[in-house]
This record gives structure tokens, sequence and C-alpha cells, in this order.
């Protein structure tokens, strides 16, 4: 019951803040916007359609919701950096509540705040000429938040294990965009050189980013949209469990990172 | 019950090589202001650090309350406050926020959560700016909000590191009414670490640590007989002329210093009459001042505590430089 509400007011303090800061808010939403717009727009015409009916701005669309929460979420992180820095983290250390529930908050915390930054973009969806049913938008706020709360927990147990801010930004610039770029947010995941296609298939956030394309823009068994693994296609499903299994790892890694803090 | 409410039994904490805390033992009664003083690096923290179960001791332990600082860290965290050195606060949030967090991760009934936290605002009286972000609150104010948070959840033992650091003087003596208030109202004991020697005078009993040993531990008054003697200051026309006597006379050294020349003396009251009749040289001026806590500190640790303030980089820096001109 404590570490219950410990979760609760550590995930409450992380929404305060993010409301708070104005700036973060709307700073976390041009890069994405950049992408989407000049990006995206800029090379459209260019292009024509990937896909029948699908234009290049449309295709990327559903990379750039999964980048916005991969970012938000996975650089959530750094708050347990400054807390760390600015002597918050103490005060939470202290606290009778268990640290495997401060972990559990700091990612669930990370993966709402990222999914509001998720669901920002989705508010864009129009302008490019995208349509969204509510039905649609339903079935991808779970996925978008099970994106999110993986890489959030994986931020969480780099935090955990580094000290300084430096080093923090430094490994997650390492980390980050690699995953962003190697997710298939920006380029179909069919006749990639053999290098790219390795890296892009271990990739977790790929698992991520599929699903979301293929709940906004269709999902036929044949569409370019699918992950082919040794020949088999995967399923939605099939993405989800592999992306879910790779957040369960990081949250019990994170929550045993955070138990071992001194 | 018992009445001890912190036990330490042969705690011992090493880094590496390094024994930070060699093998130290002591006990602390409810309700007890207990001062705990040496020089920096001296074990200081490392034992705070383990009494609030943040570090785990190499061996040895202790008990807070009857609860084992390792094995019922939670119970432990439940009954200790903390006002850390450095401050630990959110400063995004309100301190209204801030306290607020704290109830709920001390599981402060919701029943009594607001009033408590009413309470104990109007105490330091930050009850006004409550709704302001703590960055815009002024040193002494973040203190004070610390100083609140750690009594909100109504705490058995409260730690205080150093709780009026750098802050003026009307502060300090504002912050210590609270906590001699709370202490008379609570009963709470107050386990202190402070480089001010005027504020332990308000302990009950005072411990010194030096190279992670417990040189002495007494109350104030007991301490001061460890040096023992009066402190006589006398200022003279000729100072060397009287210290030549003074070696003569009484077969003692004085030491010069800013005040003219100053000697340690049992009985210094009945001393003192004797002294002014007999002395040769033209006296201009005499006081005698018993042993401080200053005397004690300097008398076991080799060091005085206002050198302390100086921080380890600073001294660090200016010990490479005056190597450097030497060359």
């Amino acid at each position: 019951m404590n570490n219950l509400r410990g979760v609760y007011i550590i995930w409450y303090r992380d929404l305060l803040r993010f409301w708070h800061d104005k700036m973060r808010m709307i700073g976390s939403l041009i890069f994405p916007l950049l992408f989407l717009f000049v990006f995206g727009s800029g090379l459209s015409g260019r292009m024509g359609f990937l896909v029948p009916g699908v234009d290049f701005a449309q295709f990327m669309f559903p990379g750039i919701i999964g980048m916005t929460v991969l970012m938000g979420s996975f650089s959530a992180g750094i708050s347990v950096v400054w807390d760390r820095e600015l002597g918050f983290l103490k005060e939470v250390l202290v606290a009778p509540i268990s640290r495997a529930s401060v972990a559990m908050g700091k990612t669930l915390g990370a993966a709402t705040v990222a999914l509001l930054q998720g669901i920002a973009i989705l508010i864009f969806a129009p302008l490019i000429g995208v349509s969204l049913s509510v039905w649609t938008v339903l079935a991808l706020l779970p996925l978008m938040f099970l994106l999110a709360a993986s890489m959030g927990s994986l931020g969480i147990l780099l935090a955990a294990r580094i000290r300084s801010m430096e080093a923090f930004t430094a490994v997650m610039q390492l980390l980050m965009f690699p995953m962003v770029f190697l997710s298939g947010a920006f380029f179909p995941l069919q006749g990639l050189p053999g290098w790219m296609n390795i890296l892009v298939k271990i990739n977790p956030a790929t698992y991520g980013v599929a699903p979301i394309r293929q709940v906004i823009l269709g999902a036929t068994p044949d569409s370019p949209f699918g992950i082919t693994l040794l020949g088999h296609t995967m399923s939605l499903w099939e993405n989800v469990a592999v992306l879910a299994l790779f957040g369960a790892a990081m949250t019990i890694m994170a929550m045993w990172s955070f138990g071992n803090q001194e | 019950m018992n009445d001890y409410i912190i036990k330490v039994e042969n705690l011992v904490k090493k880094f590496g090589d390094l024994v930070a805390v060699d093998d130290i033992s002591f006990t602390v009664a409810r309700g007890e202001i207990f001062g705990f003083l040496g020089p920096n690096g001296a074990g200081k923290s490392t034992t705070i650090n383990i009494l609030c179960t943040l570090s785990k001791p190499t061996s040895g332990r202790a008990t807070i309350d009857g609860f084992d600082v390792v094995r019922q860290h939670s119970q432990v965290r439940q009954s200790i406050g903390l006002v850390f050195q450095d401050p630990s606060l959110d400063e995004r949030l309100s301190g209204l926020q801030n306290l607020y967090f704290h109830a709920m991760v001390y599981s402060v009934p919701a029943s009594v959560r607001e009033q408590r936290i009413r309470q104990v605002l109007k105490m330091v009286e930050l009850w006004d700016r409550r709704n302001h972000q703590v960055r815009t609150y002024s040193g002494g104010m973040k203190r004070r909000l610390e100083i609140a948070r750690g009594l909100l959840h109504y705490p058995k033992v409260l730690f205080l590191d150093e709780p009026t650091l750098g802050l003026d003087p009307q502060t300090r003596n504002r912050i210590w009414e609270y906590i001699l208030e709370l202490r008379r109202r609570e009963g709470t004991t107050i386990f202190l670490t402070t480089h001010y020697m005027d504020e332990v005078e308000n302990a009950d009993r005072i411990a010194i640590i030096d190279h992670g040993k417990l040189v002495a531990i007494d109350t104030p008054e007991g301490l001061k007989k460890i040096v023992g003697k009066d402190i006589i200051s006398v200022k003279t026309d000729d100072d060397d002329k009287a210290a030549e006597q003074i070696r003569l006379c009484y077969q003692m050294e004085a030491r010069h210093d800013s005040n003219g020349l100053t000697f340690e003396i049992a009985n210094g009251e009945e001393f003192l009459p004797t002294f002014i009749r007999e002395f040769g040289t033209k006296i201009l001026s005499v006081s005698l001042r018993r042993p401080s806590l200053d005397d004690v500190f300097l008398k076991l640790t080799g060091r005085e505590i206002r050198e302390e303030e100086v921080s380890d980089v600073f001294r660090a820096m200016l010990h490479q430089h005056s190597r450097r001109r030497r060359r």
C-alpha cells in the first residue's frame, strides 16, 4: 500500500513538473514537427506514393509518433540524474518506500509524459492527410504507452547507473539516435542493405514503430509495414510481444538497479 | 521501549583500503540533543549515512528505536527525519507541493495531511509563500522548508546535518527556536552536526570523531574539563619582557597572539589578584575566560573547527599554490 502510494506520488510529481514547464512541452514538439513538415512535405512531392495511396509524409507520420514517444520517454531518465545533482533524489531514497517502486513511478511518469507528447503529434494528422477514427486512436494509445514505458525504463536504468549529466547526455545520444534512425521510422523495412537489415531487426524500437504504423496505415499481410524475420512476417501481436518482453526486462533491471543505489 | 533510541555497536565502514569509520560505539538517549562533531573527512557524514540507511556498514550494527538500520531499513526510514547539509528540495515545485510529496511517501494519513502541512508551514513562517515555487525562496527559507518537511511525519529522531550552515545569525536563532520548541513539545531526539560551536552548547551531549574514531563523548561542561584550566589573556607595555617574567615566576610558556599573551592556569579566579599585585611589568589589560568548546575541539583534534569552513578543494588549491611558489 505504501509502495503503491509511492509509485503514484512519484508519477504525479513528474506530471506536475511537465505541466509547470511549458517551454519543455512546446520544445518537445518542435523537432518532430520539423521532421514531419519540412522533411516529409519536402520529399513527398518528389517521391510520390510509396504504397498505393500512401505518400512519404503519410508513411513517415506513424514513425514520427514513434520517434516522439521514444525520445520523450528515453530522455526522461535525465530527470533522475538531475534529481541526483540537485539533491532531491536523496529525499526520495531515504523515504520509507521500496526502491523498486521509485523506479516504477519514474518509468510510469516518463511514459505518461511521452504519451502526452505523442498525442500532441497525433493532432496534426489531418494536416498531412492521414485520417484517424476514434477506434484507431484508442488502439494507438496502448501501443504508444508500451513503447514509452519500454524506452522509459531503459532511460531510468541508465540514469540509475550514470552519475554525471554529461555522461548521461552522451550515452543518450549514442543510443537514442541510432535507435530512432534504425527503427524504420523514416523508411520502409524492405530492401535494406544487409548490415542495416540486421541492426534494424535487433533494434527493439522497430517492434514499437511497426505496430503503430500497422494501426494507422492498415496492416494487410503483404503490406510493406511489417517486419520480416527469418522469412516470417511478424503480425501486429507478435511485434507487440517482442516489445513487451524487452520492456519487461528493462523494467525489472531498472527496479533492481535502483535497489542497489547507495 | 528502551531508553536508548540510537545504539551504535562497533560500527566499521571501509571504502577499499580507507577506513572511514573505525569501530565506533555510542548510544543516544530518547529526547536528547546529541551533537556530533569532527573535522571534515573524520567520518561524520559516513556515520550519518549509515544511520539513515543510505549506506551499509562493513561490520558492526546500529539500531534506531530498536530497528536495525540494515535489515529493517523501512521502519528506520519511517522513524527518522532528515535535514541534509546540501539542499534536497524540488525547486520547480511549490513549498506546499514539496510537503505534499513528503506526506505521501511517508504515509501521513490523509485525514491529518492538510492540517499537519499547515501546522509545520506556519511554524517556520512559510504559510504565506506556500504556493510559490521553491526556486524563488531565499537560502534561509529553503532551510526552514526542509526543517518543516523533516518534521512532517513526526519522526522520533531528527538528523540535522549542518542545518544552519551559511545562514545569517537571525535565521540561525530562529531555526534553533523551532528545534528547541519541537523537543519540548514532541520529545523528538535530535542528532546534530554543525560547525558553529555556540550551537552545540544547546546539546545535552557531544561526541567528537576524528580519523574515524570517537575521541570524546560527554556533556559540554564535561568536555570543557578536558581542557581544564582557565585561559588568561594579558596585554602589557612590553610583551616580550612579560613573557620572560611569566616563564621565570610561573614556569609557563605564554603564547603570543592578537590579544597579547595567553596562558592557561587552573583556578584562574584565585590566581588573577595575586598575579596583578605581584607582576612587575605594567599591565594594560587582563582577561580571564573559561575554556570554550572551540578550545576542546582544538585540543582533541589539533585543528580549529572554524578552519574547516574552508573547503577541502580550496585548501588543496592553496596548498598547490604555495608549493609552486616555494620552488
